[in-house]
C-alpha cells in the first residue's frame, strides 16, 4: 500500500516558529477605525445635513487619490487598500468646519498625504498625524474660512454661531454640557457630538485596536489640570467637564491621539503623551490666543515621541525594580 | 491555611502573554494509544542537550529492548538505550527533527517480548542520590523541549538553595494535549515522581501549576493530593506562555528569574510533566525512557490521536498511523505551533523529547500580508520578558549587535508571542533570533579574547 506520506501531493511551508498568528493584519484594523467613524459621520447628517458629507467625500478620495498617484511615481506598491489613505480622509473631512470649501478641503487633503505622510516614506514613517498636519495646513493657508462656523439643525441658540471654546475664550460664555455631549453646538464636523465620538472610540479600545492608556491618560489628564485651574478660579476658567466635552477634544483623543505610527510603543510612553497633550490642550486654551488646542497639542507630543520612547523602555523582566 | 487547597486565584500569571486559539478540543479526550513498534527505527545519538552519546555496538550487532546501545559522554550528555529488539543495519547521518542530518542509529527491529529492565527501587526507601543515579542510567531527559538531561537538572549546585519543585502542568502550546493526558490517566504516578524529585533535591514543598482550562485535571490531581500538605495544586490562568519556565516561577512562586539567570537562583526546580512520569517509570517500573508520548493533531491530519510511540519511529510510520496526511496541509511540526519545528523530511524520527507532531492547515496560520511597522506598541504589550520586540527586531536587520546586546536581546527565550500578534505580520522573533545568535557569538568571542 502506498503510503499518503511517502506520496505527498501538498507542498509544505518551512517558515521558523511561531507557525500560527493572530487574526491581526494591518488591513483588518484600519477598517475597524473607519468602522468606528460611522457613528460620528452619522452625527454630521444629522446635526449639519448630509450635503456636508461632500467635504468629508472629498477630503477622501483626494488623499486616496495622492496617495496611489505617488505611490505610482515612486512606483512603489500601491498600498491605498490598507484603509489608512481612507482614515486619513475621513478624520481629515471630520476635522473641518461645516460649508468649507471643497477646493481648499482637496488642497488640504493633497497636503496631508503629500507632505504629512509620503515625504516620510508612507505608511509606518511619518512623525505627524496626517489629518492633522492637512488641517494645520488649512489652518494657516485659509484662517478665516476655518474659523467660520454654522449652527447645527437643532440648535436652540441661534444667537451665536461661535464655537462653545471661542464664545468662553472671547466672550466668557459657558455651553452647557448636554448640548456638548449630544453634538447641539457650533464645531467642526465630526467634533461636536461627544456621544457619537464615545460609541465609535470604545468600539476601538473594546475590539482592541486602541490601547485604552491613551484616551484614558488624556480624559484624566484634561480633568486633572482644567480641575486646577478651574478651583483657582471658578468664574474665569471652565470647569473640567466643559474642557471636556468642548472642541475637538474627545475626537482628538480617541481618533488623533490613538494613531498607533505617530504615538509612543512603550506603556508609560503613552501615559505621558496622553497626560502631555491634555497638558498643552489646556495650557493653549486657556493663555494662548486660540480658542482651540488639540491639534497644536497632538502635533506637538508627536515630535516628541522618539524621545519619549526612548526613556520609557520597561523593565527587563526579573531587572531589579 | 492547608497548602493542598486549591488555589483559584485568577490572577495568578505573569504581566504579557497571548491567547491563541487552544485547539485542544481535537484531541483531549482521546486516551493514550500505544502504537505498534515500526519495522525500523532511527535512533539520533543527540537525543538531549549536551554532547551526543557515543555508540557502544557496530554494524551487525543484536540488541534486546532496554539494552544500552550509546553511552553518556560528558556530564551533560545522557545514554541512549534501544527501544527495540533488533539487529543494527548502520549507523549514519540520517534527517533529524531539529532539522540537521545528525549521527544516527539505525536498527531493523525483530518482534520479541524480552526486555531488559533495572531492578525496579523502593520510592519510600530510595535515597536521593540513588533517584539521580537512576535518572541518570534511565537516559532521562526533559520533556519541556529543550531535552535537558533530567539528573543534571536535579543537580543544583550545593551553594543554590532549592525551596520548591514545581511541575509544569500549564500545557500552554495551542494543540498539545499529551501533559493534560498524563495528569488524567496517570495521576499517582505523577505524584509519585514529584515527590522522587522533591527527595532527590532535598526540598519540602512540590507544586503542580495548571492552567484553568483544565477543571478535570486540576478536579484529579486535587484529589490524589488530599493527604499531602506540602504539595499544591496552583491554577493559574490560561494564557500563552504560561508553561515558560520564568513565567511559570512568576505565578506560582510570585519571584522573578533574573536575565541570564536558571531557575534554581530563585529557589525552584521546574520539571515537566513527561519527564515526572518517566522518573517515575525508571525507578518505580525500571523502565529506561523508551517511548515518547506525543499528541498527533491538526486539521490536516485525519485521525488526530494521543500517542505512546517508540523512540526512533519515523514521522512517516506515525502520520500514516493517524490516517495520512491531508491534502490542504501546508505544514507539518515537531512540538507545538508557537514554539515548535517546521519539518521537510518524514523519515526524521520521534525523539525522547517530542511532544506533538502538528498537521496544519492554511485557514489555522492565519497569514497575513506583511506592511512596515506601524508602532502600535502590541508586542511590547505581550512581550512576556518586557522586551521591545520592535525595536530589536529592527536592530537586528541592521546588523546593530552591540545596541541589540544593551537591550537585552539575549533575554528573549523565543516564545513568539510578537510575532504572533504583530498586526503588520512582521518576523519579529525570526529577527530577533537571528540577532540573539550573533550576540552570543560576539560575547563568546569577548570572553576568549
Amino acid at each position: 500500500m502506498e503510503t499518503t506520506t511517502a506520496n505527498p501531493s501538498y507542498k509544505l511551508e518551512l517558515t521558523s516558529s511561531p507557525h500560527v498568528h493572530s487574526r491581526w493584519s494591518t488591513k483588518q484594523a484600519m477598517w475597524f477605525v473607519v468602522i468606528a467613524l460611522i457613528p460620528a459621520l452619522i452625527s454630521v447628517v444629522i446635526l449639519f445635513g448630509p450635503y456636508q458629507l461632500l467635504i468629508v467625500l472629498t477630503s477622501v478620495v483626494f488623499c486616496v487619490g495622492t496617495e496611489y498617484l505617488i505611490k505610482k511615481l515612486r512606483k512603489r506598491k500601491v498600498t491605498v487598500m490598507d484603509g489608512s489613505a481612507v482614515i486619513t480622509g475621513l478624520l481629515l473631512g471630520l476635522i473641518l468646519p461645516p460649508n468649507f470649501s471643497l477646493s481648499s478641503t482637496a488642497i488640504g487633503a493633497v497636503f496631508a498625504i503629500a507632505i504629512g505622510k509620503e515625504v516620510f516614506g508612507g505608511l509606518g514613517y511619518n512623525i505627524f498625524n496626517p489629518a492633522l498636519a492637512g488641517r494645520a495646513f488649512l489652518q494657516a493657508a485659509f484662517p478665516v474660512s476655518i474659523t467660520t462656523w454654522i449652527n447645527p439643525n437643532y440648535t436652540v441658540d441661534t444667537v451665536s454661531s461661535a464655537t462653545p471654546l471661542a464664545a468662553y475664550k472671547f466672550d466668557k460664555v459657558f455651553t452647557s454640557i448636554q448640548p456638548l455631549f449630544l453634538g447641539n453646538v457650533g464645531g467642526s464636523l465630526g467634533e461636536t457630538s461627544a456621544l457619537a465620538i464615545l460609541i465609535g472610540g470604545i468600539f476601538l479600545i473594546a475590539i482592541g485596536v486602541v490601547n485604552y492608556r491613551i484616551p484614558l491618560s488624556m480624559v484624566l489628564g484634561m480633568l486633572v489640570f482644567s480641575a486646577i485651574f478651574w478651583l483657582i478660579d471658578p468664574v474665569k476658567y471652565p470647569n473640567p467637564a466643559f474642557q471636556l466635552f468642548a472642541g475637538g477634544f474627545l475626537f482628538g483623543t480617541f481618533f488623533m491621539a490613538t494613531d498607533w505610527v505617530t504615538s509612543p510603543i512603550t506603556s508609560r510612553g503613552m501615559w505621558i503623551f496622553g497626560a502631555g497633550i491634555a497638558f498643552l490642550v489646556v495650557v493653549i486654551r486657556i493663555f494662548g490666543g486660540l480658542p482651540e488646542g488639540v491639534m497644536y497639542g497632538i502635533l506637538i507630543m508627536n515630535s516628541v515621541v522618539p524621545i519619549i520612547n526612548r526613556y520609557t523602555y520597561p523593565r527587563i523582566f526579573g531587572e531589579a525594580k | 491555611m492547608s497548602s493542598n487547597m486549591i488555589s483559584i486565584n485568577h490572577t495568578r500569571t505573569f504581566r504579557g502573554g497571548v491567547h491563541p486559539d487552544e485547539q485542544k478540543a481535537l484531541t483531549e479526550n482521546i486516551p493514550f494509544e500505544v502504537m505498534p513498534i515500526p519495522r525500523q527505527i532511527i535512533i539520533p545519538l543527540n537525543q538531549h542537550l549536551g554532547k551526543p552519546a557515543k555508540a557502544i555496538i557496530k554494524k551487525g550487532s543484536e540488541v534486546k529492548t532496554g539494552e544500552i546501545i550509546a553511552e553518556q559522554d560528558g556530564f551533560i550528555s545522557s545514554p541512549i538505550h534501544s527501544p527495540v529488539s533488533g539487529k543494527v543495519s548502520k549507523i549514519s547521518s540520517g534527517a533529524n527533527v531539529a532539522g540537521f542530518p545528525k549521527d544516527a542509529i539505525i536498527i531493523e527491529t525483530i518482534e520479541s517480548n524480552e526486555i531488559l529492565l533495572m531492578p525496579r527501587l523502593d520510592p519510600e526507601k530510595i535515597t536521593p542520590d540513588e533517584i539521580r543515579e537512576r535518572i541518570k542510567m534511565a537516559g532521562v531527559v526533559g520533556q519541556g523541549g529543550a531535552a535537558f538531561p533530567t539528573y543534571v537538572k536535579l543537580s543544583p549546585p550545593p551553594d543554590k538553595k532549592v525551596d520548591i519543585i514545581i511541575i509544569n502542568g500549564c500545557e500552554c502550546e495551542p494543540y498539545l494535549t499529551r501533559d493534560y493526558r498524563y495528569m488524567i490517566e496517570r495521576t499517582d504516578d505523577l505524584i509519585t515522581g514529584l515527590r522522587l524529585i522533591m527527595k532527590a533535591v532535598g526540598v519540602e514543598k512540590g507544586a503542580i501549576g495548571i492552567e484553568d482550562n483544565k477543571p478535570e485535571a486540576i478536579q484529579k490531581l486535587s484529589e490524589a493530593v488530599k493527604n499531602l500538605p506540602n504539595i499544591s495544586i496552583e491554577v493559574l490562568k490560561t494564557k500563552y506562555p504560561q508553561g515558560a519556565e520564568k513565567m511559570l516561577i512568576k505565578a506560582v512562586t510570585g519571584k522573578e528569574v533574573p536575565p541570564g539567570k536558571l531557575p534554581f537562583d530563585v529557589g525552584a526546580v521546574i520539571q515537566n510533566i513527561g519527564t515526572t512520569i518517566a522518573i517515575n517509570d525508571a525507578i518505580v517500573k525500571g523502565e529506561p525512557q523508551l517511548t515518547a508520548a506525543l499528541t498527533v493533531s491538526g486539521f490536516g491530519i485525519n485521525q488526530p490521536k494521543n500517542l505512546i510511540v517508540t523512540v526512533g519511529t519515523p514521522l512517516s510510520d506515525v502520520l500514516d498511523y493517524c490516517g495520512g496526511v491531508k491534502d490542504n496541509a501546508v505544514k507539518v511540526i515537531v512540538g507545538g505551533p508557537m514554539m515548535g519545528v517546521a519539518q521537510y523530511d518524514f523519515s526524521a524520527p520521534v525523539m525522547k523529547a517530542t511532544s506533538g507532531i502538528l498537521v496544519l492547515t492554511k485557514d489555522e496560520i492565519n497569514e497575513h500580508e506583511e506592511t512596515p511597522c506601524l508602532r502600535c506598541g502590541k508586542c511590547i504589550d505581550v512581550c512576556p520578558l518586557n522586551l521591545i520586540p520592535t525595536k530589536l527586531a529592527r536592530l537586528s536587520s541592521l546588523e546593530k549587535f552591540e545596541e541589540s546586546e544593551k537591550l537585552g536581546i539575549t533575554v528573549c527565550m523565543e516564545c513568539g508571542t510578537c510575532t504572533y500578534t504583530c498586526p503588520a505580520n512582521l518576523p519579529l522573533v525570526q529577527w530577533i533570533r537571528f540577532g540573539k545568535q550573533r550576540v552570543l557569538a560576539l560575547q563568546r568571542e569577548r570572553q576568549t579574547a
